[in-house]
């Protein structure tokens, strides 16, 4: 039962890092136009490096 | 005459002396609009920035500051088929927006608390029937506790703030009883562990906290997407003044005029402002004012509102009252309004939970003191009065009713209904009068061509395509006969009178009977006419007021319905009972004043009715607040708008039906999920008096009825179309 001492405090890391990935998405904006980030992935306008 | 548009109101400086500007844009219909209005608008010098959010169809763009007139801006877009209106950000809105960036993150942290404990509670679960040492389970109920302290702490304020700002008022609300839950099951949870029990309730009190943020920030998520339509429309219609500076005209937003200003109106435009003529004659139609379709003359010295349409001549005018009439303040208390309107079921569960919460807290203190006096131990009594607390909490109650009115209000939305008011729902539902205005409601908000099968298709196309080149209302009507919608090359108006060009080397024109040189047709209320002249073709086109497309059959799906219809009217006797007369509604009033409107309303709720209003005048304003509930046309004056429960969108009448129909079934499944949460009462009380639930038994309960609640209001999703 010792492997638990750290498989629990890595599956909590693990949770963390998704938790801080989720704040960080959401704190750069990523959830605030859905609709048009599915279908901005469809144009290629940023292949010519207008960006 | 040089006329700039002037948009600077709109541009807002930010700390490094760049500026910015949001519009809400029109056309956009695909992906692809998206890289062409980025694009168009970045090939303007200077700009730093431009990203349109097609979730809610707005343009931000962002620019050095000197480097380019605004106006460039929406010019671009007009080149590139797109209208964009600028707008200016309110606050309230941002306000919502951080609001629900925080509940989101109130969520993801819950989510992520949540799924981390019922990992190690589960384990907990299986190994209790099973071969675990105390020593594990300890260790996994302080890294549960570890996990659930802070993320309650953090993930939970919303109800904790909540709730103290009842009980500071002296009050109390749902927050209350489901703060003292989350705070006692942590709180036992921690005791409990301390003493090695076998049992904790750290997943309940998270699990708690994930499904009531999940139903408060769907709740948020639909109030602020229709918030924003609300907004972009209000843009979109926002009108313009041309106001004088100096000698020069400057195009200003209506918004930017201010007492004292002297205005420009031009031939076919609103009248942005309450004013006094100072020079000119016109004919002006008030009928967004009063709801009376024969136009009014106007010389100097006569005042004229805002939102009156000029028809003739240029008017100049000195503005005596630009605020209160005018958009921004509109839009203001729109959405102050809509901002402060909760469901009255909601308020009712607010009432509710002000005798749910003793009942629940008295049951729990029964529990304890009933094991007391049965002999248990007070550790057993404590522990088996805070289930009972925890299993109260009043999770499906609290999704009960916010789920199926995000539900219902995206399922009238897809019926082209916003809702202003979050209780329009409800009311809705119950109404059993309906009374419509009829100008602008019942007919549509332009005039339109009638009899056209009596004039020569050819000399009609004519007249239609030279309409195209006039700014009068009346040729608006006449244009919309056009096809191919091309106007004349080298076609002249002559504001005031009518439009002339050569047509297959023949002069033709269009426009009043002196300046065609025909004959005036005998007048008719409710009918003007259009001359037309094409060498020794001449015809006399009618124009009127025509119902909506589906009024009829809107009607009659009323009546359907069970509803009374009826008809109320500012305008004459004789331009209403041709459209009672039409719809087939047998009771209907003529030329009345705001006042007696409201009065027969006033006399019908006395009847016990709960009556429907649905107009589009500033006249209508007032009745629309005396009724139980109102709806009204996208097209209505603005304080009209701001005062009815619903807009409805488009040139139909079908979303007033709709509306009921979806409205009605919101309603019986609010009631549904009420009957949903006090039957799970009903069961999950018991057990937990008995003394036996468990954590496991718990988490079951909540997510199973909570899942119940919700999937029962998705069905709420079906109500848009019968």
């Amino acid at each position: 039962m010792n492997v638990l001492v750290y498989l629990v405090p890595l599956a909590l890391g693990l949770g963390l890092a998704g938790l801080f990935a989720f704040l960080w998405a959401l704190r750069s904006g990523q959830y605030s136009d859905v609709d048009g980030a599915a279908l901005r992935i469809l144009d290629d306008d940023d292949v010519q490096g207008t960006g | 005459m040089p006329a700039a548009t002037d948009l600077s109101l709109y541009a807002t400086p930010d700390d490094d002396g760049r500026l910015s500007m949001d519009l809400a844009v029109d056309g956009v219909t695909c992906g692809a609009c998206i890289g062409r209005i980025e694009g168009a608008v970045k090939q303007l010098p200077g700009i730093a920035e431009a990203r349109l959010n097609y979730t809610n169809r707005r343009l931000h763009v962002v620019w050095t500051g000197g480097a380019l007139e605004p106006s460039r801006i929406v010019e671009a877009l007009e080149a590139n088929g797109y209208h964009g209106h600028p707008f200016v950000p309110l606050r309230a809105e941002q306000e919502e927006a951080a609001e629900a960036r925080r509940l989101t993150r109130c969520l993801g942290v819950a989510g992520f608390a949540a799924m981390n404990i019922m990992l190690l509670s589960v384990s907990v679960w299986s190994g209790n029937s099973s071969d675990m040492t105390g020593e594990t389970r300890d260790f996994f109920h302080w890294a549960s506790a570890l996990i659930a302290l802070p993320a309650a702490a953090y993930a939970g304020r919303p109800f904790f703030q909540s709730a103290w700002r009842a009980l500071k008022a002296r009050s109390t609300n749902m927050d209350v009883p489901i703060t003292i839950g989350v705070v006692l099951a942590l709180g036992m949870s921690v005791v409990e562990t301390a003493h090695h029990a076998r049992e904790a309730y750290f997943d309940s009190a998270i699990m708690l906290l994930f499904f009531l943020l999940t139903g408060r920030a769907l709740d948020h998520a639909m109030r602020r997407r229709t918030r924003a339509v609300a907004g972009n429309l209000a843009a979109l219609k926002a009108d313009t003044a041309h106001r004088f500076a100096g000698d020069e005209i400057v195009t200003v937003p209506a918004a930017a005029v201010r007492a004292g200003d002297r205005l420009l109106v031009k031939p076919g435009e609103r009248v942005p402002a309450d004013g006094t003529i100072v020079t000119g004659r016109s004919e002006i139609d008030e009928s967004l004012t009063t709801g009376e379709t024969a136009r009014r003359r106007v010389a100097p010295g006569d005042t004229v509102y805002a939102g009156s349409l000029n028809y003739d001549g240029a008017l100049r005018l000195t503005v005596t009252a630009a605020g209160g009439a005018t958009l921004i303040d509109e839009i203001e208390t729109l959405l102050e309004k809509a901002a402060s309107a909760k469901s009255r079921v909601l308020r009712l569960a607010d009432r509710a939970s002000r005798i749910y919460a003793p009942v629940v807290h008295a049951t729990a203190a029964l529990t304890c003191i009933g094991w007391l006096l049965a002999g248990a131990s007070v550790h057993d009594a404590i522990v088996t009065a805070i289930a009972v607390l925890i299993i109260t909490c009043p999770c499906a109650l609290a999704l009960a009713i916010p789920a199926v009115q995000v539900v219902a209000a995206g399922a009238l939305f897809r019926a082209n209904v916003i809702l202003n008011t979050g209780d329009a729902i409800e009311r809705l539902a119950v109404a059993d009068t309906v009374i419509f205005d009829k100008t602008g409601t019942l007919t549509l908000p332009e005039p339109r061509v009638t009899a056209a099968e009596n004039i020569d298709p050819g000399l009609m196309q004519i007249a239609a395509r030279l309409a195209l080149s006039s700014r009068h209302p009346l040729a608006a009507a006449l244009a919309h006969e056009a096809s191919p919608r091309v106007p004349f090359d080298g076609a002249v108006e002559e504001p005031g009178q009518g439009v002339r060009a050569m047509v297959g080397g023949v002069e033709a024109r269009a426009g009043s009977a002196a300046f065609c040189g025909t004959p005036e047709a005998a007048p008719l209320p409710g009918l003007s006419h259009i001359y037309v002249v094409h060498g020794a073709r001449a015809a006399a086109i009618a124009v009127a007021q025509r119902l909506r497309p589906d009024a009829t059959e809107t009607v009659a799906r009323l009546r359907g319905l069970g509803l009374d219809v009826r008809m109320l009217s500012g305008d004459r006797a004789e331009a209403a009972a041709p459209v009672a007369k039409a719809l087939g509604i047998r009771q209907w009033g003529a030329a009345l004043k705001p006042a007696d409107k409201i009065a027969l309303i006033e006399d019908l709720k006395r009847q016990g009715r709960r009556v429907l209003m649905v107009g589009d005048g500033l006249n209508d304003a007032p009745s629309l607040a005396a009724a139980h509930v109102s709806l009204s046309p996208i097209s209505a004056a603005d304080l009209t708008r701001a005062q009815a429960d619903a807009v409805f969108l488009g040139a139909s009448l079908a979303p007033v039906a709709d509306a009921i129909v979806a409205a009605r079934r919101a309603r019986r499944l609010m009631s549904e999920n009420l009957v949903l949460a006090v039957v799970y009462n009903a069961v999950a009380v018991p057990i937990a008096i008995a003394g036996l639930v468990t954590p496991l038994i718990a988490a079951l309960a909540m997510s199973g009825s909570s899942l119940l609640v919700t999937l029962n209001a998705l069905r709420a999703r079906r109500g848009g179309a019968t």
